[in-house]
C-alpha cells in the first residue's frame, strides 16, 4: 500500500495526529461543561423585575454605566440574611460613587420578604422572582450567590456563599465606575 | 524499505511471516509468530507483515507500534472497566440527592470509604479528563490496530496465488498426498467444489478453492461500528445534541423548562397518585404482606407553553399551549425534541390552602378565611366588617437562635401569625402550626376554627433532549453486522498441489474446523483423492 517509508511516515502522523488532537477537543469540551453558563467576563443577561419597596421596576441594562451588585438571596437563608446588614452599610457609602445593589429574592410569598426587608430596615432596590426564572437565567445553585457587574454589563466576579464586609469592599472597589 | 524478495519472485514488505503470493514461510520472520517451533504454520493474518512487529525508526514509529499493539488495547479495556466498576460504588454526584456539599456527603453518608471516594474524584468519575482520555486511548487503540492489520491482511489475501509453495501447502493443518490422480478426478473435486459455492483458481494445475473471505472483514466492521458509538457518545457532550435537567413543578404551577433558553414553560394540572387495590382479587396474595400501600402510578397532566414573542426575562411572557398529556412512569410527554420524563414525587408535601373559620363574640359566624401560601395575600375581608390580617409567615417552621424562622420557601409545615380584626376596633391575634391555632391575645373573645386544610404534590420532572441516539443506533447496527459477518460464515480454503507424481492436497479455515472437514469429505466424493488428516492430532 505505502511506496516508500515517506508515504507511511506522513500517513502515520498524519492519522496519529487527527486522533489526539480530538482526543484534547473532547478533553477540553468536558472541562468546558463543567463551568458554569455565565462565567467571569461574560455579558450578564438582562432582566426586568417590578420592586417590592416601590413602584419602581428594575431593568438591569438601564443600570449601565454604574457598577452592580446582584445578589441572589432568600428568607430561609440563614448566611444571606448575615449579609445583608453588610450590603446596607456599604450601600449608603457606595451609592454615590455609582454603586446600585440589585437584591433578587427568590421565596415564593412576597410577605415573608416584606416583613424581613422592613424589620431590617434596608434601603437598596428589591425585587422579587417568584417563579425562579432570574435564578434559572443565572445558573444559581447555592444561596446566597453574588455577581458583581462593570459599568459596561460585563460580570466582573462572581461569589457563592456569604461575604464578609472587607470582602465587599473590595469587590465594589472592583466595579466601582472610573472618574 | 527493506522488501524480502521470495524465491517465487514476490516481493514481499519487512515483517512477512510468508510469502503474499506463494505462502512460502520467509525464513529470518518464522519467530514472529512462533512458527520456528511448530509443525503447523500459524496463518494469523496469513502471515502478512503486521506494523506492530517491525523495527521503530521514529518517534511516529513507536507511537504507532505502541497503539497498533492488542495487549496495550488490552490493557486499556481493562482499566477503564475497572475505573467505570469504581465510579458506581456510591452515587456520581448528579445524583447525590443531598443539599450537602459533596466534600461533606460522601464521609457523612459512607465514612471513610467516602470520603476516599470524594477525594480520589470518583464523585465525576465519567466526566473526568482522565477517564475520558482512557476512553479516547480505547479509540486510538481501535483505529490504529484496525489500520495496521486489515490492509496487510488485505493486500495479502488479494495477492495470494493458487500455485503455493510446497512448505506452506505441506504445512497446514488439513492435508493428504495421494498418488496417482487423473485428470478426471480433478475435473470432480473442481465441479464438487463449484456446487459448494467455492470460487476455484488454477495455476500450472495448482488450484485454489475459496469461500466466504468476507468473513475476514467482520472485526474490521466490527471496530467501525465501535468508533461510531464512541463518536456518539462525544457528540453527546454538545448541547446542541444532548441536554439533561430537572424541574420540581408544584401542581398548579407554571414552570420555565430548564435547558430550553426560557422558551417553553410547563404546567402541572394536577398530580395522579395511585396504588394497587387491596381488595382486588388479583393483587391479594402479593399484597399479603406489605404494610404500606404499594404505588401502581405517579402521573403529572402537564401542560406545556412556548413563549410566543420574547419578553426581557422577568416579566410575564405571552405563552402558546404546544401539547398537554399525561406523563407517567416510562411514558414521558415529548414536544419540540425534547421529553419530560416522571423522575419524582414529594406527595402530598405542601399545603395549598388553610381554611379557618371565624366566631365573633356572639358566637355568629363571620366568615371563613382561606389562607394560601403561595398567594401574595395579606388581608382577607370578611363579613360584617371582620377582618384578618397575616402578619408573619413562616412556610417551613422552625425556631433558631434568631426566633422564629423557615427553613425554606415551600409551605412543608407553615407557621401563620394573624390578626382578626373586628368592625369596633378589638384586635386579637392567633398563631397557626400543626394543624394547631394558639391564641396569642389575653382574654379571647373570637373563636378560630380549623376546618380544612388542601395538600398539593411537587412532580419531579427529567427533562431530556438526546438526537445523539440514532447515531448510536447506526453504531450499534454496524457493530452487529460485523459481529455477524466474522462469526456465522467462516474462511474456508482448500489447495491443490502437484508435485512429481504426487498431488498434495491442504485445508484451511479460521474457524469451525469440523465443518471444514465435512465440506472436504464431500468435495473429494468420488474422487481419488485420499482424505485429509488433521495433522494437529499429532502433536
Amino acid at each position: 500500500m505505502f511506496k516508500n517509508k515517506k508515504v507511511r511516515l506522513i500517513f502515520r502522523t498524519v492519522v496519529l495526529t487527527a486522533l489526539i488532537a480530538a482526543t484534547i477537543a473532547v478533553i477540553y469540551l468536558n472541562s468546558l461543561k463543567d463551568n458554569p453558563v455565565l462565567a467571569e467576563g461574560d455579558d450578564a443577561p438582562n432582566f426586568m423585575l417590578e420592586r417590592l419597596d416601590s413602584n419602581e421596576v428594575i431593568e438591569l441594562d438601564q443600570l449601565k454605566g454604574k457598577g452592580v451588585m446582584i445578589n441572589f438571596w432568600a428568607t430561609y437563608c440563614e448566611p444571606c440574611k448575615k449579609e445583608m446588614p453588610y450590603m446596607e452599610e456599604l450601600y449608603k457609602e457606595y451609592q454615590d460613587k455609582g454603586i446600585e445593589i440589585v437584591a433578587v429574592s427568590v421565596d415564593k410569598n412576597r410577605m415573608v420578604i416584606e416583613n424581613f426587608y422592613n424589620r431590617f430596615d434596608l434601603s437598596f432596590p428589591l425585587v422579587h422572582d417568584k417563579k425562579g426564572t432570574i435564578m434559572e437565567l443565572y445558573q444559581v445553585q447555592p444561596l446566597p450567590t453574588s455577581f458583581f457587574i462593570n459599568p459596561d454589563g460585563t460580570i466582573e466576579r462572581v461569589v457563592k456563599g456569604p461575604l464578609t464586609l472587607d470582602r465587599l469592599e473590595t469587590y465594589f472597589k472592583e466595579i466601582l465606575p472610573k472618574n | 524499505m527493506k522488501k524480502v524478495k521470495c524465491e517465487c519472485g514476490h516481493i514481499n514488505h519487512e515483517g512477512t511471516v510468508l510469502c503474499e503470493a506463494c505462502g512460502k514461510p520467509i525464513e529470518e520472520n518464522q519467530h514472529i509468530d512462533n512458527n520456528d517451533k511448530n509443525k503447523l504454520l500459524n496463518m494469523r493474518y496469513d502471515g502478512s507483515a503486521r506494523r506492530s512487529q517491525t523495527k521503530k525508526r521514529t518517534i511516529v514509529d513507536k507511537t504507532w507500534a505502541f497503539f497498533s499493539s492488542v495487549k496495550v488495547g488490552v490493557w486499556l479495556i481493562a482499566l477503564t472497566l475497572i475505573a467505570a466498576a469504581l465510579g458506581t460504588l456510591y452515587p456520581q454526584e448528579q445524583f447525590k440527592q443531598s443539599r450537602l456539599p459533596s466534600s461533606q456527603f460522601y464521609e457523612q453518608e459512607y465514612g471513610i470509604t467516602g470520603k476516599i471516594f470524594y477525594q480520589l474524584g470518583f464523585h465525576n468519575l465519567y466526566s473526568s479528563w482522565w477517564f475520558i482520555t482512557l476512553v479516547a486511548l480505547i479509540g486510538i487503540s481501535l483505529v490504529i490496530c484496525s489500520i495496521d492489520r486489515v490492509i496487510p491482511l488485505h493486500r495479502a489475501l488479494k495477492n495470494q496465488k493458487p500455485k503455493r509453495h510446497e512448505i506452506f501447502v505441506k504445512r497446514q493443518r488439513f492435508f493428504s498426498e495421494t498418488e496417482g490422480v487423473s485428470d478426471k478426478d480433478r475435473e470432480m473435486l473442481i465441479q464438487n467444489l463449484k456446487n459448494r459455492r467455492y470460487k476455484v483458481r488454477e495455476e500450472d494445475g495448482h488450484i485454489l478453492a475459496e469461500k466466504n473471505r468476507f468473513s475476514r472483514w467482520g472485526p474490521y466492521v466490527n471496530h467501525i461500528g465501535l468508533i461510531i458509538i464512541l463518536v456518539a457518545s462525544i457528540l453527546r457532550m454538545f448541547d446542541f445534541m444532548h441536554t439533561e435537567d430537572y424541574v420540581w413543578v408544584r401542581e398548579g404551577e407554571t414552570k420555565v423548562v430548564p435547558t430550553t433558553d426560557q422558551q417553553y414553560y410547563i404546567k402541572n394540572e394536577k398530580f395522579i397518585y395511585e396504588v394497587y387495590d387491596r381488595n382486588d382479587e388479583r393483587f391479594q396474595e402479593a399484597l399479603k404482606n406489605e404494610e404500606f400501600d404499594v404505588p401502581s402510578n405517579f402521573q403529572t397532566n402537564a401542560v406545556v407553553y412556548k413563549v410566543k414573542e420574547e419578553v426581557i426575562p422577568g416579566q410575564e411572557p405571552e405563552l402558546e399551549e404546544v401539547t398537554r398529556g399525561e406523563i407517567r412512569l416510562n411514558h414521558p410527554l415529548k414536544f419540540d425534541g425534547y421529553s419530560a420524563y416522571q423522575s419524582g414525587t414529594q406527595l402530598r408535601s405542601e399545603y395549598e390552602t388553610i381554611s379557618f373559620s371565624i366566631k365573633n363574640s356572639d358566637g355568629q359566624d363571620v366568615g371563613d378565611f382561606n389562607f394560601k401560601p403561595n398567594v401574595d395575600k395579606r388581608k382577607y375581608e370578611l363579613k360584617d366588617g371582620y377582618n384578618v390580617v397575616v402578619t408573619d409567615y413562616y412556610p417551613q417552621f422552625e425556631i433558631t437562635e434568631e426566633g422564629p424562622s423557615s427553613s425554606s420557601k415551600f409551605p412543608r409545615n407553615p407557621g401563620i401569625i394573624f390578626e382578626v380584626n373586628g368592625p369596633n376596633g378589638h384586635s386579637e391575634r392567633y398563631f397557626y402550626l400543626n394543624e394547631d391555632i394558639v391564641a396569642l391575645s389575653e382574654d379571647q373573645q373570637f373563636n378560630v376554627n380549623l376546618e380544612d386544610t388542601k395538600l398539593i404534590t411537587a412532580s419531579g420532572l427529567t427533562i431530556k433532549k438526546d438526537f445523539s441516539l440514532p447515531v448510536f443506533l447506526v453504531g450499534a447496527i454496524i457493530f452487529m453486522i460485523g459481529v455477524a459477518q466474522g462469526l456465522y460464515w467462516h474462511h474456508r480454503r482448500v489447495w491443490l498441489h502437484p508435485t512429481g507424481n504426487k498431488v498434495l492436497f491442504a485445508g484451511h479455515t479460521n474457524k469451525n474446523w469440523y465443518g471444514l472437514k465435512n465440506e472436504i469429505e464431500q468435495a473429494l466424493e468420488g474422487t481419488n483423492i485420499n482424505m485429509v488428516n488433521d495433522q494437529q492430532e499429532k502433536f
